[in-house]
């Protein structure tokens, strides 16, 4: 099972996962192509946040988390990887919507690149509005950059993380429930950038929306109580599912 | 309030108003007590103001025998040790504090925090004791250490006795530190696990994460523990009496003994006899009191002033 079109960036090679007592997922294969959008989908509790923390070693920010198996990035083992060089190729946008409350949305949008460095001829400037357009936010903010980012919705918030997330340019952009805190207006306002941001890298998003997956992903993932049930092209698995459970799932038969 | 309670019951509503009343009552005995305080410092200090007026503040002739005082002297030393503190507590805190928050396994930094705030209940007369047996004889021993390396500064010269300013300025700082710690670890704590998150999302080394997302948020709290223990450190009394070497004089060298507003109060108000000297020693402790006053306005204002505060109500 492949993408004829492009490859795959980001794999899970046997990766379990877990917090002290158990594993929180098991044995988990899964490929990640580039610039598609794969949506991981299951009911509450099945180990997706923890798969999409996995990804980028989010996941060691909990005390006590054992991980098994191999995530490689072009072929490179991420548990190799130096955490802070892999988190500015793999970014990360979280639930919640959490920009820095002591700056200003510029700052916000800025932060990454101070701590980085900055490459290139561009000035901060130039980066700031050009990841702001991306994130489809530039004409909203253009006039109040100054201003503190909690100023903003909570719809504006998130997309003001996606931009923040999107100036330090990574290859991948991980997004874990990140409408899930939203109305629907500000909800299909982030899908639709999504859409627009697939030219240019590769996303990976958790959500409990299966119409949302359905509407935005190429490929999905079905996992249930920690394991990877089914991964295939998001119109496979909405529409001829092989996994009974799968077809329960979908169908809204549990979950 | 509303009088819209028309559907309560008439017991219940005799209870609000007596709780109402209660508490009005103890909100004013406390304002009350204040100006209490505040009358008879003034009262008990008008003859010397009406003396030496204004320039009280700034003479630095102490002399009970002649009836010459001024409260200079005491509101160098008072102010410099305190500072000195500050210099030497202030980053030792905080730094502590980002150690025991945000590097330090959670059990390792509650115990940790514990013994420090043990710290913060050691009696400073046992602490003062502890600072005539320890710190003195070991300012004795490092002073001509400084003086040679570092004695072009006017801040090291002179003779080291061991007592002075500069070991008054030691044991505020071990006095003050627990404050900083705690209440700063305790600040750093509760910065949302989601902002820590977001700045390591970005490629933000721990330190880095510290300085973007932690320092920033909890800015207002550290600033409210420094000056907490910068008013801890104006008034504190007895260890400091028992190392400053109670000399009234104003000397650049951290060497020389001092006297501080606190240490003249305890040492001299027992054997005040002429009414003027009771009134100087009285006018000493109004500006001590003002100073510590308006210490705490100021730390006020500025956590007021910072982003965080404004928007958390």
């Amino acid at each position: 099972m492949s993408d004829e079109r492009t490859y795959s960036i980001l794999e899970a090679r046997g990766l379990s996962a877990g917090y002290g007592s158990g594993d929180a997922i098991r044995n988990v294969n899964m490929h990640f192509y580039d610039k598609r959008i794969t949506a991981i989908i299951g009911p509450s509790g099945c180990g997706k946040s923890t798969l999409i923390r996995c990804l980028n070693r989010m996941h060691e920010e909990i005390p006590g988390t054992q991980v098994r198996g191999v995530v490689a990035l072009s072929e490179r083992n991420i548990f190799h990887m130096d955490p802070v060089r892999l988190r500015r190729q793999v970014g990360m946008v979280f639930q919640r919507p959490n920009p820095f409350p002591t700056m200003s949305i510029f700052r916000n949008v800025a932060a990454g690149l101070i701590l980085n460095g900055l490459r290139g001829e561009r000035s901060l400037a130039e980066v700031v509005e050009t990841s702001l357009r991306q994130a489809a936010l530039f004409d909203e903010v253009k006039d109040k950059l100054d201003q503190p980012a909690l100023n903003l919705s909570g719809g504006q918030q998130q997309r003001l993380c996606i931009a923040r997330a999107l100036a330090v340019e990574p290859k991948v952009l991980l997004l874990d429930e990140p409408c899930s805190a939203l109305d629907p207006i500000a909800t299909a306002k982030i899908e639709e950038l999504l859409l627009q941001l697939k030219d240019q890298l590769t996303i990976v998003m958790v959500t409990h929306n299966m119409q949302q997956a359905a509407r935005v992903s190429d490929w999905t993932g079905f996992m249930l109580m920690g394991e990877l049930v089914e991964f295939g092209r998001t119109d496979e698995i909405f529409t001829t599912p092989r996994d009974p459970r799968t077809q329960d799932y979908i169908t809204g038969r549990f979950g | 309030m509303s009088k819209g309670g028309a559907v309560a019951g008439l017991t219940e509503r005799a209870g609000d108003r007596l709780f109402r009343y209660g508490v009005l009552c103890a909100g004013l005995a406390v304002v009350g007590l204040a100006a209490a305080l505040a009358l008879e410092l003034a009262s008990g200090s008008r003859l010397a103001w009406s003396e030496f007026g204004p320039a009280f503040l700034w003479s630095s002739s102490w002399n009970p025998v002649s009836e010459r005082f001024g409260a200079l002297p005491f509101l160098y030393g008072t102010l410099v040790s305190s500072a000195l503190a500050l210099a030497i507590a202030g980053p030792l805190g905080v730094g502590s504090a980002i150690f025991l928050a945000e590097l330090a396994p959670r059990r390792i930094s509650d115990a940790c925090c514990f013994f420090i705030e043990i710290l913060a209940a050691v009696p400073s007369v046992v602490l003062g004791l502890m600072g005539i047996f320890i710190l003195v004889p070991g300012v004795r021993a490092v002073s001509p250490f400084l003086i040679e390396h570092l004695g072009f500064l006017p801040f090291f010269r002179g003779t080291p006795y061991g007592v002075g300013m500069l070991t008054a300025g030691l044991i505020l700082s071990i006095m003050i530190l627990p404050y900083i710690t705690s209440i700063s670890r305790e600040v750093l704590l509760s910065v949302p696990r989601p902002l820590k998150e977001a700045a390591l999302a970005l490629g933000a080394t721990r330190w880095e994460t510290v300085r973007l997302v932690s320092l920033p948020y909890a800015r207002s709290g550290i600033l409210g523990a420094v000056f907490l223990a910068l008013g801890r450190a104006l008034g504190e009394t007895m260890a400091v009496t028992m190392v400053i070497g109670n000399s009234p004089r104003i000397s650049a060298s951290l060497f020389d003994p001092a006297y501080t507003m606190a240490a003249v109060l305890a040492n001299e108000l027992a054997e005040a006899t002429s009414d003027l000297h009771l009134h100087a020693l009285m006018a000493i402790a109004g500006t001590l009191f003002m100073l510590t006053l308006g210490m705490n306005a100021l730390a006020r204002w500025m956590i007021l002033g910072t982003p965080t505060a404004r928007r958390r109500p």
